[in-house]
Protein backbone atom coordinates (compact mmCIF):
# COMPACT_ATOMS: atom_id res chain seq x y z
CA UNK A 1 0.00 0.00 0.00
CA UNK A 2 1.26 3.44 -0.84
CA UNK A 3 0.60 6.53 1.21
CA UNK A 4 -2.25 8.57 -0.24
CA UNK A 5 -1.90 11.41 2.22
CA UNK A 6 1.41 12.15 3.82
CA UNK A 7 1.88 14.83 6.45
CA UNK A 8 5.35 15.68 7.62
CA UNK A 9 6.22 17.85 10.63
CA UNK A 10 3.18 20.13 10.28
CA UNK A 11 3.05 23.35 12.31
CA UNK A 12 -0.06 25.51 12.37
CA UNK A 13 -0.40 28.81 14.18
CA UNK A 14 -3.40 30.92 15.16
CA UNK A 15 -1.67 34.27 15.55
CA UNK A 16 1.14 33.49 17.96
CA UNK A 17 -0.52 30.39 19.39
CA UNK A 18 0.80 27.15 18.03
CA UNK A 19 -2.12 24.76 17.49
CA UNK A 20 -0.19 21.94 15.81
CA UNK A 21 3.38 21.47 16.95
CA UNK A 22 4.98 19.41 14.26
CA UNK A 23 2.79 16.41 13.59
CA UNK A 24 3.37 13.69 11.03
CA UNK A 25 0.83 11.15 9.84
CA UNK A 26 -0.08 9.06 6.85
CA UNK A 27 -3.24 7.71 5.34
CA UNK A 28 -2.86 4.84 2.91
CA UNK A 29 -5.13 4.06 0.03
CA UNK A 30 -8.36 2.42 1.10
CA UNK A 31 -7.72 2.96 4.80
CA UNK A 32 -9.81 4.37 7.59
CA UNK A 33 -7.55 6.33 9.89
CA UNK A 34 -8.88 8.01 12.98
CA UNK A 35 -7.45 10.92 14.92
CA UNK A 36 -8.63 10.95 18.52
CA UNK A 37 -8.21 13.61 21.10
CA UNK A 38 -9.90 15.89 23.56
CA UNK A 39 -11.49 19.23 22.75
CA UNK A 40 -8.84 21.72 21.68
CA UNK A 41 -6.23 19.09 20.90
CA UNK A 42 -6.05 20.35 17.32
CA UNK A 43 -8.10 17.73 15.50
CA UNK A 44 -10.21 20.15 13.47
CA UNK A 45 -7.16 22.32 12.88
CA UNK A 46 -5.49 19.34 11.25
CA UNK A 47 -8.38 18.78 8.85
CA UNK A 48 -8.71 22.49 8.09
CA UNK A 49 -5.01 22.62 7.29
CA UNK A 50 -5.27 19.68 4.91
CA UNK A 51 -8.15 21.25 3.02
CA UNK A 52 -6.38 24.58 2.68
CA UNK A 53 -8.48 26.66 5.07
CA UNK A 54 -5.47 27.46 7.26
CA UNK A 55 -2.05 28.71 6.19
CA UNK A 56 0.78 26.26 6.72
CA UNK A 57 3.67 27.79 8.57
CA UNK A 58 6.06 24.87 8.52
CA UNK A 59 5.97 21.29 7.36
CA UNK A 60 4.56 19.58 4.33
CA UNK A 61 1.29 18.00 3.24
CA UNK A 62 1.36 15.71 0.23
CA UNK A 63 -1.54 13.99 -1.49
CA UNK A 64 -0.83 11.43 -4.17
CA UNK A 65 2.79 12.58 -4.01
CA UNK A 66 1.86 16.16 -4.91
CA UNK A 67 2.39 18.97 -2.44
CA UNK A 68 -0.76 20.60 -1.06
CA UNK A 69 0.92 23.49 0.76
CA UNK A 70 -0.29 26.80 -0.67
CA UNK A 71 -2.99 25.16 -2.78
CA UNK A 72 -6.11 27.29 -2.12
CA UNK A 73 -9.04 25.55 -0.44
CA UNK A 74 -11.27 25.65 -3.51
CA UNK A 75 -8.68 23.68 -5.50
CA UNK A 76 -8.13 20.99 -2.88
CA UNK A 77 -11.48 19.41 -3.68
CA UNK A 78 -10.41 19.05 -7.32
CA UNK A 79 -7.37 17.09 -6.15
CA UNK A 80 -9.70 14.45 -4.73
CA UNK A 81 -10.07 15.41 -1.08
CA UNK A 82 -13.49 16.17 0.32
CA UNK A 83 -13.93 17.70 3.75
CA UNK A 84 -17.13 17.22 5.77
CA UNK A 85 -16.75 19.94 8.38
CA UNK A 86 -17.51 19.84 12.06
CA UNK A 87 -21.10 20.75 12.91
CA UNK A 88 -22.26 19.63 9.42
CA UNK A 89 -22.31 23.18 8.02
CA UNK A 90 -25.08 22.50 5.54
CA UNK A 91 -26.23 25.63 3.71
CA UNK A 92 -29.39 26.12 5.76
CA UNK A 93 -31.40 28.32 3.39
CA UNK A 94 -30.62 26.15 0.38
CA UNK A 95 -32.58 23.04 -0.44
CA UNK A 96 -31.20 19.57 0.10
CA UNK A 97 -30.76 19.12 -3.62
CA UNK A 98 -28.97 22.46 -4.00
CA UNK A 99 -26.59 21.44 -1.22
CA UNK A 100 -25.82 18.23 -3.06
CA UNK A 101 -25.35 20.07 -6.35
CA UNK A 102 -22.82 22.33 -4.68
CA UNK A 103 -20.91 19.27 -3.54
CA UNK A 104 -20.27 18.64 -7.22
CA UNK A 105 -19.70 22.32 -7.98
CA UNK A 106 -16.46 21.77 -9.88
CA UNK A 107 -18.23 19.31 -12.20
CA UNK A 108 -21.40 21.41 -12.55
CA UNK A 109 -21.10 21.62 -16.34
CA UNK A 110 -21.57 17.86 -16.61
CA UNK A 111 -25.24 17.45 -15.69
CA UNK A 112 -25.27 13.71 -16.34
CA UNK A 113 -22.34 13.09 -14.01
CA UNK A 114 -23.95 15.21 -11.30
CA UNK A 115 -27.26 13.38 -11.46
CA UNK A 116 -25.50 9.98 -11.44
CA UNK A 117 -23.65 10.91 -8.28
CA UNK A 118 -26.82 12.27 -6.75
CA UNK A 119 -28.48 8.92 -7.45
CA UNK A 120 -25.64 7.22 -5.59
CA UNK A 121 -26.03 9.53 -2.60
CA UNK A 122 -29.80 8.94 -2.59
CA UNK A 123 -29.17 5.20 -2.57
CA UNK A 124 -26.92 5.59 0.43
CA UNK A 125 -29.32 7.99 2.20
CA UNK A 126 -32.87 7.40 0.90
CA UNK A 127 -34.27 10.00 3.31
CA UNK A 128 -32.42 12.74 1.42
CA UNK A 129 -34.31 11.96 -1.77
CA UNK A 130 -37.59 12.30 0.09
CA UNK A 131 -36.46 15.66 1.44
CA UNK A 132 -34.69 16.95 -1.65
CA UNK A 133 -36.86 20.05 -2.09
CA UNK A 134 -36.84 20.94 1.60
CA UNK A 135 -34.60 23.69 2.98
CA UNK A 136 -31.71 21.90 4.63
CA UNK A 137 -32.00 24.04 7.77
CA UNK A 138 -35.30 22.30 8.49
CA UNK A 139 -33.75 18.81 8.60
CA UNK A 140 -33.07 16.99 11.85
CA UNK A 141 -29.50 16.79 13.13
CA UNK A 142 -29.02 13.25 11.84
CA UNK A 143 -30.43 14.12 8.43
CA UNK A 144 -28.15 17.14 8.25
CA UNK A 145 -25.16 14.91 8.98
CA UNK A 146 -26.26 12.57 6.21
CA UNK A 147 -26.59 15.55 3.88
CA UNK A 148 -23.13 16.81 4.84
CA UNK A 149 -21.59 13.40 4.13
CA UNK A 150 -23.61 13.02 0.93
CA UNK A 151 -22.52 16.47 -0.20
CA UNK A 152 -18.93 15.46 0.52
CA UNK A 153 -19.32 12.43 -1.72
CA UNK A 154 -20.68 14.47 -4.62
CA UNK A 155 -17.19 15.48 -5.74
CA UNK A 156 -16.33 11.79 -6.14
CA UNK A 157 -13.36 12.07 -3.77
CA UNK A 158 -10.48 9.63 -3.29
CA UNK A 159 -10.37 10.64 0.33
CA UNK A 160 -12.97 11.91 2.76
CA UNK A 161 -12.12 14.04 5.78
CA UNK A 162 -14.80 13.59 8.43
CA UNK A 163 -14.87 15.95 11.39
CA UNK A 164 -16.85 14.55 14.33
CA UNK A 165 -19.71 13.01 12.37
CA UNK A 166 -21.27 11.66 15.58
CA UNK A 167 -21.41 15.05 17.30
CA UNK A 168 -24.73 15.61 19.05
CA UNK A 169 -26.46 12.57 17.57
CA UNK A 170 -28.54 9.95 19.36
CA UNK A 171 -26.76 6.58 19.86
CA UNK A 172 -28.88 4.82 17.25
CA UNK A 173 -28.04 7.44 14.65
CA UNK A 174 -24.37 7.30 15.58
CA UNK A 175 -24.43 3.59 14.88
CA UNK A 176 -26.07 4.20 11.52
CA UNK A 177 -23.59 6.92 10.53
CA UNK A 178 -20.62 4.71 11.41
CA UNK A 179 -22.12 1.88 9.39
CA UNK A 180 -22.34 4.19 6.41
CA UNK A 181 -18.77 5.40 6.89
CA UNK A 182 -17.70 1.78 6.76
CA UNK A 183 -19.76 1.28 3.60
CA UNK A 184 -18.23 4.33 1.92
CA UNK A 185 -14.77 3.05 2.77
CA UNK A 186 -15.54 -0.36 1.29
CA UNK A 187 -16.16 1.43 -2.02
CA UNK A 188 -12.47 2.35 -2.00
CA UNK A 189 -12.57 5.82 -0.51
CA UNK A 190 -9.91 6.46 2.10
CA UNK A 191 -11.18 8.15 5.26
CA UNK A 192 -9.53 10.37 7.80
CA UNK A 193 -11.91 10.42 10.72
CA UNK A 194 -11.64 12.88 13.58
CA UNK A 195 -13.69 11.80 16.57
CA UNK A 196 -14.31 12.21 20.26
CA UNK A 197 -16.19 8.96 20.34
CA UNK A 198 -13.03 6.86 20.57
CA UNK A 199 -14.71 3.52 21.06
CA UNK A 200 -16.80 3.84 17.89
CA UNK A 201 -13.96 5.31 15.87
CA UNK A 202 -11.48 2.57 16.81
CA UNK A 203 -14.24 0.09 16.06
CA UNK A 204 -14.14 0.86 12.34
CA UNK A 205 -10.68 2.37 11.81
CA UNK A 206 -7.65 0.41 10.67
CA UNK A 207 -5.25 2.69 12.45
CA UNK A 208 -5.36 5.62 14.79
CA UNK A 209 -3.43 8.56 16.15
CA UNK A 210 -3.89 10.20 19.52
CA UNK A 211 -3.55 13.97 19.37
CA UNK A 212 -2.72 15.77 22.62
CA UNK A 213 -2.39 19.58 22.68
CA UNK A 214 -0.87 19.77 19.23
CA UNK A 215 1.33 16.67 19.39
CA UNK A 216 0.77 13.08 18.41
CA UNK A 217 1.39 11.14 21.59
CA UNK A 218 0.48 7.60 20.54
CA UNK A 219 -0.20 5.92 17.21
CA UNK A 220 -0.79 2.40 16.07
CA UNK A 221 -3.25 -0.14 14.71
CA UNK A 222 -6.72 0.05 16.20
CA UNK A 223 -6.46 -3.18 18.25
CA UNK A 224 -3.16 -1.95 19.70
CA UNK A 225 -4.70 1.35 20.68
CA UNK A 226 -7.73 -0.34 22.20
CA UNK A 227 -5.42 -2.36 24.42
CA UNK A 228 -3.14 0.52 25.28
CA UNK A 229 -3.50 1.43 28.97
CA UNK A 230 -3.10 5.15 28.44
CA UNK A 231 -5.65 5.21 25.63
CA UNK A 232 -8.09 3.19 27.70
CA UNK A 233 -7.78 5.54 30.63
CA UNK A 234 -7.95 8.78 28.73
CA UNK A 235 -10.32 8.01 25.87
CA UNK A 236 -12.21 4.79 26.46
CA UNK A 237 -13.58 5.65 29.87
CA UNK A 238 -11.03 3.58 31.78
CA UNK A 239 -10.22 6.33 34.22
CA UNK A 240 -13.83 6.88 35.09
CA UNK A 241 -14.33 3.17 35.65
CA UNK A 242 -11.37 3.02 37.99
CA UNK A 243 -12.76 5.86 40.06
CA UNK A 244 -16.10 4.12 40.45
CA UNK A 245 -14.36 0.96 41.56
CA UNK B 1 -60.00 53.98 -9.72
CA UNK B 2 -58.42 55.38 -12.88
CA UNK B 3 -56.03 57.51 -10.87
CA UNK B 4 -55.23 54.54 -8.69
CA UNK B 5 -54.37 52.30 -11.63
CA UNK B 6 -52.35 54.99 -13.35
CA UNK B 7 -50.42 55.61 -10.17
CA UNK B 8 -49.84 51.89 -9.87
CA UNK B 9 -48.26 51.91 -13.33
CA UNK B 10 -46.16 54.94 -12.45
CA UNK B 11 -45.22 53.26 -9.19
CA UNK B 12 -44.22 50.04 -10.92
CA UNK B 13 -42.11 52.02 -13.36
CA UNK B 14 -40.06 53.82 -10.76
CA UNK B 15 -40.25 50.74 -8.56
CA UNK B 16 -38.45 48.77 -11.24
CA UNK B 17 -35.64 51.36 -11.15
CA UNK B 18 -35.36 50.88 -7.39
CA UNK B 19 -35.49 47.10 -7.78
CA UNK B 20 -32.71 47.06 -10.37
CA UNK B 21 -30.49 49.24 -8.18
CA UNK B 22 -31.44 47.39 -4.99
CA UNK B 23 -30.17 44.10 -6.38
CA UNK B 24 -26.64 45.48 -6.42
CA UNK B 25 -26.81 46.46 -2.76
CA UNK B 26 -28.34 43.16 -1.80
CA UNK B 27 -25.91 40.91 -3.67
CA UNK B 28 -22.86 42.74 -2.37
CA UNK B 29 -24.19 42.83 1.17
CA UNK B 30 -25.13 39.17 1.06
CA UNK B 31 -21.67 37.97 0.12
CA UNK B 32 -19.40 40.68 1.52
CA UNK B 33 -21.49 41.99 4.46
CA UNK B 34 -20.57 45.38 3.03
CA UNK B 35 -22.98 48.20 2.24
CA UNK B 36 -21.61 49.43 -1.04
CA UNK B 37 -22.43 53.12 -0.69
CA UNK B 38 -20.73 53.75 -4.03
CA UNK B 39 -23.44 51.76 -5.78
CA UNK B 40 -25.82 54.72 -6.15
CA UNK B 41 -23.09 56.78 -7.77
CA UNK B 42 -22.23 53.96 -10.14
CA UNK B 43 -25.88 54.11 -11.16
CA UNK B 44 -25.52 57.86 -11.75
CA UNK B 45 -22.36 57.28 -13.76
CA UNK B 46 -24.33 54.83 -15.91
CA UNK B 47 -26.94 57.47 -16.51
CA UNK B 48 -24.26 59.93 -17.67
CA UNK B 49 -22.56 57.35 -19.87
CA UNK B 50 -25.88 56.70 -21.59
CA UNK B 51 -26.45 60.44 -21.85
CA UNK B 52 -23.09 60.96 -23.52
CA UNK B 53 -23.70 58.21 -26.01
CA UNK B 54 -27.17 59.46 -26.88
CA UNK B 55 -25.98 63.04 -27.28
CA UNK B 56 -22.72 62.44 -29.14
CA UNK B 57 -23.47 59.24 -30.91
CA UNK B 58 -27.18 59.56 -31.35
CA UNK B 59 -27.11 60.79 -34.95
CA UNK B 60 -24.76 58.00 -35.99
CA UNK B 61 -26.45 55.21 -34.07
CA UNK B 62 -30.03 56.12 -34.91
CA UNK B 63 -29.34 56.54 -38.62
CA UNK B 64 -27.70 53.12 -38.70
CA UNK B 65 -29.68 51.15 -36.17
CA UNK B 66 -32.87 53.12 -35.69
CA UNK B 67 -34.29 54.58 -32.50
CA UNK B 68 -34.44 51.25 -30.74
CA UNK B 69 -30.79 50.68 -31.64
CA UNK B 70 -29.80 53.95 -29.99
CA UNK B 71 -31.61 53.03 -26.81
CA UNK B 72 -30.21 49.53 -26.68
CA UNK B 73 -26.69 50.76 -27.43
CA UNK B 74 -26.90 53.30 -24.60
CA UNK B 75 -28.06 50.64 -22.15
CA UNK B 76 -25.48 48.12 -23.24
CA UNK B 77 -22.63 50.58 -23.00
CA UNK B 78 -23.84 51.74 -19.59
CA UNK B 79 -24.15 48.13 -18.43
CA UNK B 80 -20.70 47.08 -19.63
CA UNK B 81 -18.99 50.32 -18.59
CA UNK B 82 -20.52 50.34 -15.11
CA UNK B 83 -19.91 46.61 -14.69
CA UNK B 84 -16.23 47.27 -15.29
CA UNK B 85 -16.33 50.30 -12.99
CA UNK B 86 -17.85 48.10 -10.27
CA UNK B 87 -15.00 45.61 -10.55
CA UNK B 88 -12.48 48.45 -10.51
CA UNK B 89 -14.01 49.95 -7.36
CA UNK B 90 -13.82 46.58 -5.62
CA UNK B 91 -10.18 46.05 -6.61
CA UNK B 92 -8.99 49.54 -5.73
CA UNK B 93 -11.09 50.61 -2.78
CA UNK B 94 -12.31 47.44 -1.02
CA UNK B 95 -10.04 44.49 -1.60
CA UNK B 96 -6.90 46.00 -0.01
CA UNK B 97 -8.75 46.75 3.23
CA UNK B 98 -10.83 43.57 3.75
CA UNK B 99 -8.31 42.31 6.31
CA UNK B 100 -8.95 45.45 8.39
CA UNK B 101 -12.58 44.41 8.98
CA UNK B 102 -16.00 45.53 7.89
CA UNK B 103 -16.16 49.09 9.15
CA UNK B 104 -13.13 50.44 7.25
CA UNK B 105 -14.61 49.03 4.04
CA UNK B 106 -17.86 50.92 4.67
CA UNK B 107 -15.91 54.13 5.20
CA UNK B 108 -14.02 53.43 2.00
CA UNK B 109 -17.34 52.91 0.22
CA UNK B 110 -18.48 56.35 1.39
CA UNK B 111 -15.21 57.74 0.10
CA UNK B 112 -15.74 56.19 -3.31
CA UNK B 113 -19.27 57.58 -3.35
CA UNK B 114 -18.02 61.13 -2.75
CA UNK B 115 -15.24 60.64 -5.29
CA UNK B 116 -17.59 59.40 -8.02
CA UNK B 117 -20.13 62.14 -7.38
CA UNK B 118 -17.46 64.80 -7.73
CA UNK B 119 -15.93 63.09 -10.73
CA UNK B 120 -19.28 63.25 -12.50
CA UNK B 121 -19.57 66.93 -11.58
CA UNK B 122 -16.09 67.68 -12.94
CA UNK B 123 -16.63 65.80 -16.19
CA UNK B 124 -20.24 66.73 -17.00
CA UNK B 125 -20.64 69.90 -14.99
CA UNK B 126 -22.77 70.82 -11.99
CA UNK B 127 -25.86 71.80 -14.02
CA UNK B 128 -28.71 69.47 -14.88
CA UNK B 129 -28.23 67.65 -18.15
CA UNK B 130 -31.15 66.72 -20.36
CA UNK B 131 -31.55 63.43 -22.19
CA UNK B 132 -32.52 63.89 -25.86
CA UNK B 133 -36.27 63.80 -26.52
CA UNK B 134 -36.30 61.57 -29.52
CA UNK B 135 -34.91 58.37 -27.99
CA UNK B 136 -38.33 56.84 -27.63
CA UNK B 137 -41.24 58.44 -29.52
CA UNK B 138 -43.67 60.05 -27.10
CA UNK B 139 -46.61 57.81 -27.83
CA UNK B 140 -49.41 57.44 -25.31
CA UNK B 141 -51.81 54.55 -25.24
CA UNK B 142 -55.19 54.50 -23.64
CA UNK B 143 -56.37 51.18 -22.33
CA UNK B 144 -59.78 51.30 -20.64
CA UNK B 145 -59.30 54.95 -19.78
CA UNK B 146 -55.83 54.38 -18.32
CA UNK B 147 -52.96 56.25 -19.89
CA UNK B 148 -49.65 54.52 -20.38
CA UNK B 149 -46.74 55.72 -22.47
CA UNK B 150 -44.68 53.64 -24.87
CA UNK B 151 -41.62 54.44 -22.79
CA UNK B 152 -43.28 53.06 -19.67
CA UNK B 153 -44.16 49.87 -21.49
CA UNK B 154 -40.59 49.50 -22.72
CA UNK B 155 -39.16 50.16 -19.25
CA UNK B 156 -41.54 47.73 -17.58
CA UNK B 157 -40.85 44.95 -20.08
CA UNK B 158 -37.08 45.45 -20.04
CA UNK B 159 -36.92 45.59 -16.25
CA UNK B 160 -39.07 42.52 -15.99
CA UNK B 161 -36.74 40.64 -18.34
CA UNK B 162 -33.67 41.74 -16.40
CA UNK B 163 -35.20 40.87 -13.03
CA UNK B 164 -36.36 37.47 -14.29
CA UNK B 165 -32.91 36.82 -15.75
CA UNK B 166 -31.20 37.63 -12.47
CA UNK B 167 -33.74 35.67 -10.46
CA UNK B 168 -33.08 32.67 -12.67
CA UNK B 169 -29.31 32.90 -12.29
CA UNK B 170 -29.35 33.35 -8.53
CA UNK B 171 -32.18 31.00 -7.58
CA UNK B 172 -32.11 28.30 -10.24
CA UNK B 173 -28.53 27.66 -11.34
CA UNK B 174 -25.76 25.92 -9.45
CA UNK B 175 -23.59 29.02 -9.81
CA UNK B 176 -26.38 31.02 -8.18
CA UNK B 177 -26.54 28.48 -5.38
CA UNK B 178 -22.78 28.96 -5.02
CA UNK B 179 -23.31 32.70 -4.58
CA UNK B 180 -25.96 32.09 -1.93
CA UNK B 181 -23.73 29.51 -0.24
CA UNK B 182 -20.79 31.94 -0.19
CA UNK B 183 -23.06 34.47 1.49
CA UNK B 184 -23.95 31.94 4.20
CA UNK B 185 -20.56 30.38 4.95
CA UNK B 186 -17.48 31.26 2.97
CA UNK B 187 -15.21 28.54 4.37
CA UNK B 188 -17.63 25.74 3.69
CA UNK B 189 -18.29 27.17 0.23
CA UNK B 190 -14.55 26.95 -0.44
CA UNK B 191 -14.64 23.29 0.60
CA UNK B 192 -17.14 22.76 -2.24
CA UNK B 193 -14.58 24.11 -4.71
CA UNK B 194 -16.18 27.54 -4.98
CA UNK B 195 -13.62 30.26 -5.67
CA UNK B 196 -14.77 33.26 -3.66
CA UNK B 197 -12.93 35.63 -5.97
CA UNK B 198 -15.01 34.48 -8.92
CA UNK B 199 -18.14 35.11 -6.88
CA UNK B 200 -16.93 38.57 -5.85
CA UNK B 201 -16.02 39.41 -9.45
CA UNK B 202 -19.46 38.32 -10.58
CA UNK B 203 -21.48 40.28 -8.01
CA UNK B 204 -19.41 43.44 -8.45
CA UNK B 205 -19.85 43.24 -12.21
CA UNK B 206 -23.49 42.25 -12.39
CA UNK B 207 -24.92 44.49 -9.65
CA UNK B 208 -23.45 47.72 -11.07
CA UNK B 209 -24.28 46.60 -14.63
CA UNK B 210 -27.96 46.42 -13.67
CA UNK B 211 -27.62 49.74 -11.85
CA UNK B 212 -26.05 51.35 -14.91
CA UNK B 213 -28.89 50.12 -17.10
CA UNK B 214 -31.36 51.56 -14.62
CA UNK B 215 -29.43 54.83 -14.89
CA UNK B 216 -30.17 55.04 -18.61
CA UNK B 217 -33.82 54.17 -17.99
CA UNK B 218 -34.13 56.92 -15.38
CA UNK B 219 -32.53 59.37 -17.80
CA UNK B 220 -34.98 58.47 -20.52
CA UNK B 221 -37.95 58.54 -18.15
CA UNK B 222 -37.31 61.83 -16.34
CA UNK B 223 -35.07 63.26 -19.09
CA UNK B 224 -33.23 65.31 -16.48
CA UNK B 225 -30.15 64.04 -14.68
CA UNK B 226 -27.84 65.61 -12.15
CA UNK B 227 -24.61 64.58 -10.49
CA UNK B 228 -26.35 64.21 -7.13
CA UNK B 229 -28.89 61.68 -8.42
CA UNK B 230 -26.78 58.75 -7.21
CA UNK B 231 -27.24 59.67 -3.59
CA UNK B 232 -30.99 60.19 -3.90
CA UNK B 233 -31.75 56.98 -5.84
CA UNK B 234 -29.12 55.05 -3.96
CA UNK B 235 -30.75 55.84 -0.63
CA UNK B 236 -34.19 54.84 -1.89
CA UNK B 237 -32.93 51.64 -3.45
CA UNK B 238 -31.13 50.90 -0.21
CA UNK B 239 -34.44 51.40 1.60
CA UNK B 240 -36.00 48.95 -0.84
CA UNK B 241 -33.26 46.47 0.00
CA UNK B 242 -34.01 46.78 3.71
CA UNK B 243 -37.74 46.56 3.03
CA UNK B 244 -37.35 43.27 1.16
CA UNK B 245 -34.71 41.85 3.49
CA UNK B 246 -31.08 42.68 2.84
CA UNK B 247 -29.10 39.91 1.21
CA UNK B 248 -32.27 38.39 -0.20
CA UNK B 249 -32.51 38.61 -3.99
CA UNK B 250 -36.27 38.17 -4.46
CA UNK B 251 -36.66 40.51 -1.48
CA UNK B 252 -34.76 43.29 -3.23
CA UNK B 253 -37.04 42.97 -6.26
CA UNK B 254 -40.26 42.96 -4.24
CA UNK B 255 -38.96 45.74 -1.99
CA UNK B 256 -38.11 47.95 -4.95
CA UNK B 257 -41.45 47.51 -6.66
CA UNK B 258 -43.41 48.04 -3.43
CA UNK B 259 -41.43 51.15 -2.59
CA UNK B 260 -42.14 52.66 -6.00
CA UNK B 261 -45.85 51.97 -5.58
CA UNK B 262 -45.94 53.44 -2.04
CA UNK B 263 -44.15 56.52 -3.23
CA UNK B 264 -46.52 57.12 -6.14
CA UNK B 265 -49.71 56.35 -4.21
CA UNK B 266 -48.51 58.56 -1.39
CA UNK B 267 -47.82 61.46 -3.69
CA UNK B 268 -51.11 61.00 -5.54
CA UNK B 269 -53.41 60.74 -2.53
CA UNK B 270 -51.58 62.73 0.12
CA UNK B 271 -49.00 65.13 -1.19
CA UNK B 272 -46.24 65.16 -3.78
CA UNK B 273 -44.15 67.33 -1.53
CA UNK B 274 -43.94 64.53 1.01
CA UNK B 275 -43.21 61.65 -1.35
CA UNK B 276 -39.71 61.11 0.06
CA UNK B 277 -41.17 61.16 3.55
CA UNK B 278 -43.31 58.07 2.76
CA UNK B 279 -40.25 56.22 1.59
CA UNK B 280 -38.27 56.86 4.73
CA UNK B 281 -41.28 56.39 6.96
CA UNK B 282 -41.50 52.90 5.53
CA UNK B 283 -37.82 52.39 6.25
CA UNK B 284 -38.35 53.38 9.88
CA UNK B 285 -41.44 51.18 10.26
CA UNK B 286 -39.67 48.18 8.77
CA UNK B 287 -36.69 48.70 11.03
CA UNK B 288 -38.97 48.85 14.07
CA UNK B 289 -41.40 46.04 13.31
CA UNK B 290 -39.62 43.72 10.94
CA UNK B 291 -35.88 44.37 10.94
CA UNK B 292 -35.23 41.34 8.78
CA UNK B 293 -37.37 42.77 6.01
CA UNK B 294 -40.44 41.30 4.32
CA UNK B 295 -38.75 38.23 2.86
CA UNK B 296 -35.79 38.09 5.20
CA UNK B 297 -36.98 35.03 7.05
CA UNK B 298 -34.13 33.39 8.86
CA UNK B 299 -33.97 29.68 9.39
CA UNK B 300 -32.04 28.65 12.44
CA UNK B 301 -29.22 26.26 11.78
CA UNK B 302 -29.48 23.16 13.89
CA UNK B 303 -26.41 22.22 15.82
Amino acid sequence: MSALLKINNLHIFYGSIEALKGISLEVNEGEIVTVLGANGAGKSTLLRAISGLLPIKKGKIEFEEKELNNVPAFEIVMRGISHVPEGRKVFATLTVEENLNLGAFTDRKNAKLVSERKERVYNLFPILEKRKNQLSGTLSGGEQQMLAIGRGLMSNPRMLLLDEPSLGLAPLLVKQIFKIIYEINSQGIAILLVEQNARKALGIAHRGYILETGNISISGLSPELKNNKKVQEAYLGGAALKKIK
Amino acid sequence: MRIFLEQMINGLTIGSFYALIALGYSMVYGVMKLINFAHGDLFALGSYLGFTLLVWGNAYVTTNFGLAGGMIAAMLIAAIGIGMAGILVERIAYRPIYPAGRLPAVVSALGVSIFLENMIMVIWGPRYQAYPVNVVPTVRFEIGGIHITLLQIIILILSFILLAFLYYIIQKTTFGAAIRASALDRDTAALMGININTVIFFIFALGPALGGTAGVMVGMYYRQISFTMGWNYGLKAFTATILGGIGNIPGAMVGGLLLGIFEMLGSAYISTAYKDVFVFLILILVLIFRPRGLLGEKIAEKV
